[in-house]
């Protein structure tokens, strides 16, 4: 019939204008500054760079490849390489980034830089109340503010952090073995004698041989 | 001939007048507005509750928004090039005299039919709507009637008019 | 007791106009009302923009708003301050007096609708004969009042918006009449203090209110469509439409001009709540005879109010009518049923008492809508566009 449509339009908009006072889901709106949405897990912000352990500095993933300095569309990041090398988390030496900037306010959270980083160094935050009055600088990060430990990974993406930490654990077993294995093949063919043609022993094999002596 | 007569009628007339001289023609239409307002205060002023309203209700509801949509569907609402005084006055003058003065002694003439000089109103019968309702239902319904053909048939052929508009275009 | 409470608005303008000489005292005391008025109404428009904000929020699930004072009560006043200190802007090439003279005639003349509506027992500002006829005559000039506010600006998009706007009222000013004329023939008075008094009777404890007769009930629902029509409201709200051309025939109006606009179709809408409460709900009457003791103003005030509400729900109910969606409702829904309500309202009145012409009056009405629904409404111009050009 006529105006049943305008009937039960008014009906539906009475049932929110009741609700709203009695139930939630008629009322979804969370008042910002007093309450907060809850984050999803895979929230992505701004970027951080992790460290393992407990000093910044060494324990920094981040070894200056610069591949997410030549993927990151806006190019908001800025690293400068070093020229020696500090032992890292593990006490290997490692290149280390002298400079790491982000400048945040280019910054599109893309996580391209995510994405294409071999060292699992650069993941993302998920922190967004950065305002400052700063104009100039205050949305410009150093590598001390952008490192954040391990933990606190852990804390605000735990399935992620897992699954990187499980990662890199079974990546450094396997490099680990295949340098005991070459150490161990060197070891006995160094007593077997050094008239045995080392067939078996590629260019590649012994530098990775010469590599793994060099991780431990 | 009391204060409130010589106010409205002064609007009145201030009204006809910028109706006339105003270059901007949807300000004269805004202006003739002004001097039906000014004839509806004045019916009010006689107790003419019924003539005054339906003066407002027609006259500016219904003609000044016919007089300004007019206007606007036409060229005239930019203004003239030329300047509003014609240019033989003379004619208009003669012409402005003679109906004035054929109105002026309609009204002189109707006036030494009513009684007293002095201005004073006599008691005459309060007209009520109701009285103006029997009126028209029963010694002037042919009138009535009349004039609703009259006006069908204006609806109509407005209607048919724009109809036909719109089967040429087609 | 009661009397004193119910009466209490005027004795108290008596006793403050007492202090005058008797000379004085008729112009004051009416000096006194309009006053009165124009304090009362400007306080109900902020209380009922309040309302919408907040209850139009309510209905899309979210608060209106809430941060100004508690539960956002001193909203008005800051939309107020705000108005106030922007700047006026008049574009250079609009006719400034016009301009300046369109949102003043619009503010005077809904304020002189109220004169005639009778606010409580003996609470009438001008008591005429043809009250009603006054009312609609005022309500009739407020096209022109947006007419000129989108002509002066010289902008097209105005224009059009005010062109739309009073081809709309044009159109829906018809039904409102006549619905209306069924009450008045009905009652045999066009005075609205006679209509109330004729609604202010009880049988069994209800109320002889119009809107309890088929007639009554099929023209407060037409005099409901076609006030919100009048008044420029959703859905009706195409020539102000805020999607679609801005703001329409004020687009270029800022500040307190566009706070007088605002005030001046709030106060309209409340003036014809007024008008529909005086002539389909009672007036100032109880809703039974046993809540008499409750202040007549009360009521009056309380219909309004529950007026304005229905307003504001179907705003947020409703989508908003396309241009000749809304003139083909008018002229060929709403209008043909507003005469047959007049002439079931005359076969009410001369079938005598009883219970055959509910029955008689209610079928008629129900059979008219269905068909016109069914006909009336259908577009049989369903097919390729055809366009015409200007030349």
């Amino acid at each position: 019939m006529l105006g049943e449509g305008i009937l039960k339009g008014l009906g539906e908009t009475a049932r929110n204008f009741v609700g709203s006072y009695v139930s939630a889901e008629r009322l979804t709106t969370v008042q910002y500054p007093e309450e907060r949405a809850p984050h999803i897990e895979a929230t992505r912000d701004f970027p951080f760079l992790v460290y393992d352990g407990t000093d910044w500095e060494a324990g920094l993933r981040c070894v200056a490849c610069q591949i997410c300095e030549k993927e990151c569309p806006p190019k908001c990041i800025y690293i400068v390489k070093s020229t020696d090398k500090k032992p890292d988390a593990f006490g290997k030496p490692q290149i280390y980034p002298t400079r790491f900037d982000i400048d945040i306010s280019v910054c599109m959270s893309c996580q391209i830089c995510v994405e294409v980083c071999p060292f699992e160094a650069i993941k993302m935050d998920t922190e967004f109340e950065l305002s400052t009055t700063d104009r100039f600088g205050g949305l410009l990060y150093d590598r001390k503010e952008l490192a954040k430990s391990n933990e606190h990974y852990h804390k605000i993406h735990p399935t992620e952090a897992a699954e990187v930490d499980a990662r890199l654990a079974e990546e450094k077993v396997k490099v680990d073995a295949k340098a005991r294995a070459v150490a161990a093949a060197a070891a006995a063919k160094a007593a077997a004698g050094p008239a045995q043609a080392p067939a078996h022993i590629t260019p590649k094999l012994a530098a990775a041989a010469a590599e793994g002596d060099k991780q431990e | 001939m009391s204060i409130v007569f010589y106010v409205i009628a002064g609007l009145s007339v201030a009204g006809a007048l910028a109706a006339v001289l105003l270059k901007n023609t949807v300000h004269c239409a805004l202006a003739l507005t002004l001097a039906f307002a000014g004839l509806a205060l004045l019916f009010l002023e006689l107790d003419a509750q019924f003539a005054g309203f339906a003066q407002i209700l027609v006259y500016i509801g219904a003609v000044a928004i016919l007089v300004v949509f007019a206007i606007l569907l036409t060229r005239g609402s930019e203004t003239p090039h030329e300047t509003v005084y014609s240019r033989n006055p003379l004619v208009g003058l003669v012409t402005a005299a003679a109906i004035f003065a054929v109105l002026g002694w309609a009204v002189l003439h109707s006036s030494q039919a009513l009684p007293g000089p002095a201005g004073t109103p006599t008691a005459e019968p309060q007209v009520t709507v109701m009285d103006i309702g029997n009126a028209l239902m029963g010694r002037y319904v042919l009138p009535l009637e009349i004039v609703a053909l009259l006006l069908t048939a204006a609806l109509i052929g407005a209607v048919i008019v724009a109809m036909h508009e719109k089967e040429a275009a087609r | 007791m009661i009397e004193k409470a119910d009466q209490v608005f005027v004795l108290l303008s008596h006793w403050l106009v007492s202090f005058l000489p008797s000379a004085l005292q008729p112009a004051a005391a009416v000096l006194l009302s309009v006053v009165a008025i124009i304090v009362t109404f400007p306080a109900l428009f902020a209380i009922s923009v309040l309302l919408e904000r907040k209850g139009l929020g309510r209905m899309q699930n979210r608060y209106g708003p809430n941060r100004v004072g508690p539960f956002g009560i001193f909203q008005p006043v800051a939309d107020g301050v705000k108005a106030l200190i922007k700047e006026d802007i008049v574009p250079f090439r609009a006719d400034a007096v016009v301009h300046f003279l369109a949102p003043v005639f619009l503010v005077v003349v809904v304020f002189m609708g109220y004169a005639v509506l009778p606010m409580g027992r003996n609470m009438t500002l001008v008591n005429m004969d043809a009250g009603l006829l006054f009312f609609f005559a005022i309500g009739a000039s407020t096209e022109l009042s947006v007419f000129m506010a989108g002509w002066s600006s010289r902008n097209k998009y105005s224009l059009l918006g005010a062109m739309r706007a009073v081809a709309q009222m044009i159109s829906y000013e018809v039904p409102l009449l006549m619905s209306s004329v069924a009450v008045v023939m009905i009652t045999g008075s066009l005075s609205l203090g006679k209509i109330v008094d004729a609604q202010n009777r009880y049988t069994y404890g209800l109320p002889h209110w119009y809107v309890f007769t088929p007639w009554g009930f099929a023209g407060f629902v037409l005099f409901a469509i076609a006030a919100m029509a009048e008044t420029n409201r959703s859905p009706f709200d195409l020539p102000e439409g805020e999607s679609e051309l801005v703001a329409g025939y004020f687009t270029e109006y800022s500040g307190f001009k566009f706070a007088l606009f605002f005030l001046g179709e709030y106060v309209g809408m409340m003036g014809i709540s007024g008008l529909a409460a005086t002539l389909f709900l009672g007036g100032w009457s109880a809703p039974f005879s046993w809540l008499g003791w409750v202040p007549s103003w009360f009521w009056f005030f309380a219909k309004v109010m529950l007026a304005m509400c229905i307003f504001i729900w179907v705003r947020g109910t409703l989508p908003r009518l396309r241009q000749d969606q809304l003139m083909n409702f008018a002229w060929k829904f709403v209008l043909p049923l507003t005469f047959l309500n007049l002439m079931v309202a005359g076969l009410w009145r001369f079938m005598g008492e009883g219970w055959l012409r509910w029955l008689v009056c209610s079928a008629i009405l129900l059979l008219a809508y269905t068909l016109m629904g069914r006909n009336g409404m259908r577009s049989d111009h369903i097919g390729p566009r055809s366009y015409r050009y200007a030349d």
